[in-house]
């Protein structure tokens, strides 16, 4: 295999883009033609909370806008993929607001219990529905711990040629693998890069020398329901 | 009995047939094919299957079977030149299976245009 | 000892009027379940009252309800087959036929509130063998084959004699069945109210209980005068079952209350979640708990209508059970942040609100219409009711 080459190809990619083009891209480059997603690499996020204001939904809104999620009036049944929570401390009065969307566990409970199979982890660690083979039975939403997935309720019409779904089937966020399959960022961290405070950094845990795999390695953060033992691939700063 | 029946109905699904308009397929925009016409119209759900698990569950890309691929090149241009969507009748899809009785899954969740 | 002989069974007299409007009414029952299912999956779920919060609803309360009275409605053939008592015998072939019926009752719910009910042939060509779905639909055919062969055999007097090993698989077949649909709960680490594996006791419990009731009932409708000592066995048979469920409802609930982080959860369902105390305390307990048992064992209530009716609150108080287990378990909110407090757009921190839409409930109703249609034309085509006891 080639993947000792590749891995150290990657590596000095990451630090050339990042001496290149600090904060335009983190990826060490698309993934070429014909090649699968590798083990190799683990895709995360590292929301700091303390850079996100409550009043700010950039991310929310991008996300709808990428994925083209319609909005029926509905919010019940609606689908939402990245949901800003307000998070207070009873004990002080302090009060966060946090972006929560599919957290790409490393033993994901909705994998588990899926009948099918739909209910995926691509090697490279980003938790997926295939479309094609989900029933609807919904055991992976009762599983989820976080709530991150929405079913479709309706009939579909519309949708972007990169985001396809359709009624009857279960939906969350796919950390937009389209997007970091072409080398670019997922648009929720695009947007709170652009309209936000920066609060979310996006790139490979595996990679020591990513710099989110470096902030981590600098200053702890934490997983939510870190007690469940999934192993997040999304972590949290100030909550 | 049984087989002047059946030789009823036979003769009256192949005089439906002769009826039928044989489909006319339309013009795709590019020079030729990803695959020969035979293979084609022989495989091409076999093909889109393959590339929609290879795209999906591996997340290979850029290969050459993409479904997204087959709908830029054989977009039907509508009256006002807007490509039309799987619920017209001049779909690219639409015309075979539309012919042969073949319900396409496809569109309830990609987008047919 | 002489060979063991099969009882002479005699078929249902379908051109009896009753019969006939039984089939009629039971068809139309059935045909407004498929509309049902047709009105929901045409639209798309959102017409029911089903959410992205509460993506279980009413359908899955039916479902899981007669899966688990299947189970159990196999007791009185078990009892005959693998506990040896032969007045169970004359009986044993309608059990069978009942707990096959409601099992397909329960898995046609499930299955027509499925998003994508035209993929049922997925479920069957890719499995996830670690799913407990995936486990179960194993489980479910595996019961349909082995419940047909017992039937078979039963009702074969060449075969009768040798049909109590295959009683003895179907019997444990069907505790790991039910062991099978509770854990589908039981095995939920992130919903505070299921997550225990008394989940599976607790269902098999309630299995026999609902199986018996259900037997009950079905066997009064089915013959006009059955051998009492029929009734008179199965009355407190139906009590210790009755309280055995009760026994573990409350050991469940106490080891969740006795659990300092679960403490909101219980509050929630059994004091302040409105509609699921409410259905919890006067249904489940009082209607389908308390009031079976005073009737089921008090000396002023002998006659069989007091056993019919111990039964059928058996089951009312069942469904109620099984409400709040499965709407009352969603309805109270995912733990995300323990110890905050939380809100947001997607009904974090908020108890959901689920109010069952009529198509729901009529797709449930159907599930058990299309059971009992089953039992009736089994018994019009099968020889498996034992004679009516000419009149004391």
């Amino acid at each position: 295999m080639t993947g000792l080459s590749r891995r150290g190809l990657l590596l000095g990619g990451a630090a050339l883009s990042l001496v290149l083009a600090p904060g335009l891209t983190l990826i060490a480059q698309a993934r070429p033609a014909g090649r699968p997603a590798s083990a190799a690499q683990r895709w995360g996020l590292l929301i700091d909370t303390a850079k996100c204001t409550a009043d700010c939904t950039a991310c929310v809104s991008a996300c709808k806008t990428e994925m083209g999620l319609p909005d029926h009036g509905r919010p019940a049944t609606d689908a939402q993929y990245l949901r800003k929570v307000s998070v207070g401390n009873p004990a002080n009065g302090v009060e966060r607001s946090v972006p929560v969307m599919c957290q790409h566990c490393a033993k994901p409970p909705c994998v588990d219990v899926c009948p099918t199979g739909a209910s995926m982890k691509r090697a490279d660690g980003v938790v997926l529905v295939d479309r094609h083979i989900c029933i609807g039975c919904r055991y992976c939403m009762m599983a989820c711990p976080y709530k991150a997935r929405s079913f479709a309720h309706e009939a579909q019409s519309g949708q972007r040629p990169h985001n396809p779904r359709g009624k009857g089937t279960v939906e969350g966020c796919t950390l937009c693998v389209h997007r970091i399959d072409a080398d670019r960022l997922p648009a929720c961290v695009e947007a709170c890069r652009a309209q936000g405070k920066g609060a979310m950094l996006f790139g490979d845990l595996h990679d020591p020398q990513s710099e989110i795999a470096r902030a981590l390695a600098a200053q702890p953060a934490t997983r939510l329901r870190a007690d469940l033992g999934l192993d997040p691939a999304l972590r949290y700063r100030g909550i | 009995m049984v087989r002047i029946l059946l030789a009823l109905l036979i003769g009256m699904s192949l005089g439906g047939l002769a009826l039928a308009a044989e489909p006319v397929i339309p013009k795709a925009k590019g020079e030729r094919c990803v695959e020969d016409s035979r293979t084609m119209r022989t495989s091409h759900m076999e093909l889109l299957k393959h590339q929609r698990d290879l795209t999906l569950r591996a997340g290979v890309r850029g290969t050459k079977h993409a479904l997204k691929d087959c709908l830029t090149c054989h977009a039907v241009p509508d009256a006002q030149g807007q490509p039309v969507g799987i619920e017209d009748q001049r779909h690219f899809c639409n015309v075979c299976h539309g012919y042969a009785a073949v319900r396409i899954d496809c569109f309830e969740c990609h987008v047919s245009k | 000892m002489a060979e063991a002989q099969a009882p002479i069974l005699q078929e249902r007299d379908w051109r009896r009027p009753g019969v006939l409007a039984a089939f009629a009414f039971l068809g139309a029952l059935v045909l407004v379940g498929l509309g049902a299912a047709w009105h929901m999956e045409h639209n798309g779920h959102w017409v029911t009252g089903m959410t992205n919060q509460v993506v279980w609803g009413m359908p899955h309360v039916f479902a899981v309800f007669l899966i688990v009275a299947a189970s159990g409605a196999l007791n009185v053939a078990s009892m005959g087959s693998v506990f040896g008592r032969t007045l169970y015998k004359p009986f044993a072939p309608l059990s069978t036929l009942l707990a096959l019926a409601l099992l397909a009752g329960g898995l046609a719910v499930l299955v027509l509130d499925l998003g994508r009910p035209d993929r049922l042939a997925v479920a069957m060509l890719h499995y996830n063998f670690k799913s407990i779905f995936a486990w179960n639909i194993f489980l479910y055919t595996g019961f349909f084959a082995l419940g047909l062969w017992y039937l078979w055999w039963q009702m074969d007097r060449n075969r009768f004699a040798r049909s109590g090993r295959l009683g003895l698989a179907a019997f444990l077949w069907r505790l790991v069945l039910t062991t099978g649909t509770g854990s589908i709960f039981g095995f939920l680490a992130a919903r505070e109210a299921y997550n225990a594996a008394i989940l599976a006791p607790l269902f098999i419990a309630l299995s026999l209980a609902f199986g018996t009731a259900f037997f009950l009932l079905v066997l009064m409708g089915s013959v006009r005068r059955a051998n009492q000592e029929v009734y008179d066995r199965l009355r407190p048979l139906l009590g210790l079952f009755v309280a055995v469920a009760l026994y573990f409802v409350a050991v469940q609930h106490l080891t969740n209350l006795y659990m300092a982080g679960r403490e909101g959860v219980e509050r929630f369902l059994l004091i302040e979640g409105g509609v699921y105390p409410w259905l919890f305390w006067l249904g489940a307990v009082g209607l389908g708990g308390v009031l079976p048992l005073i009737l089921l064992f008090h000396s002023t209530f002998v006659r069989r209508g007091h056993l019919a009716l111990a039964s059928a609150l058996v089951l009312l108080g069942g469904l109620a059970q099984i409400y709040v287990i499965i709407i009352g378990g969603q309805a109270y909110p995912l733990n995300l942040f323990p110890g905050m407090a939380v809100a947001s757009s997607f009904g974090d921190g908020q108890v959901a609100a689920y109010a069952p839409s009529a198509p729901e409930f009529l797709l449930g109703l159907g599930g058990v219409a299309l059971a009992l249609a089953i039992v009736l034309a089994g018994q019009a085509v099968l020889r498996l009711l034992p004679p009516s006891e000419p009149k004391s």
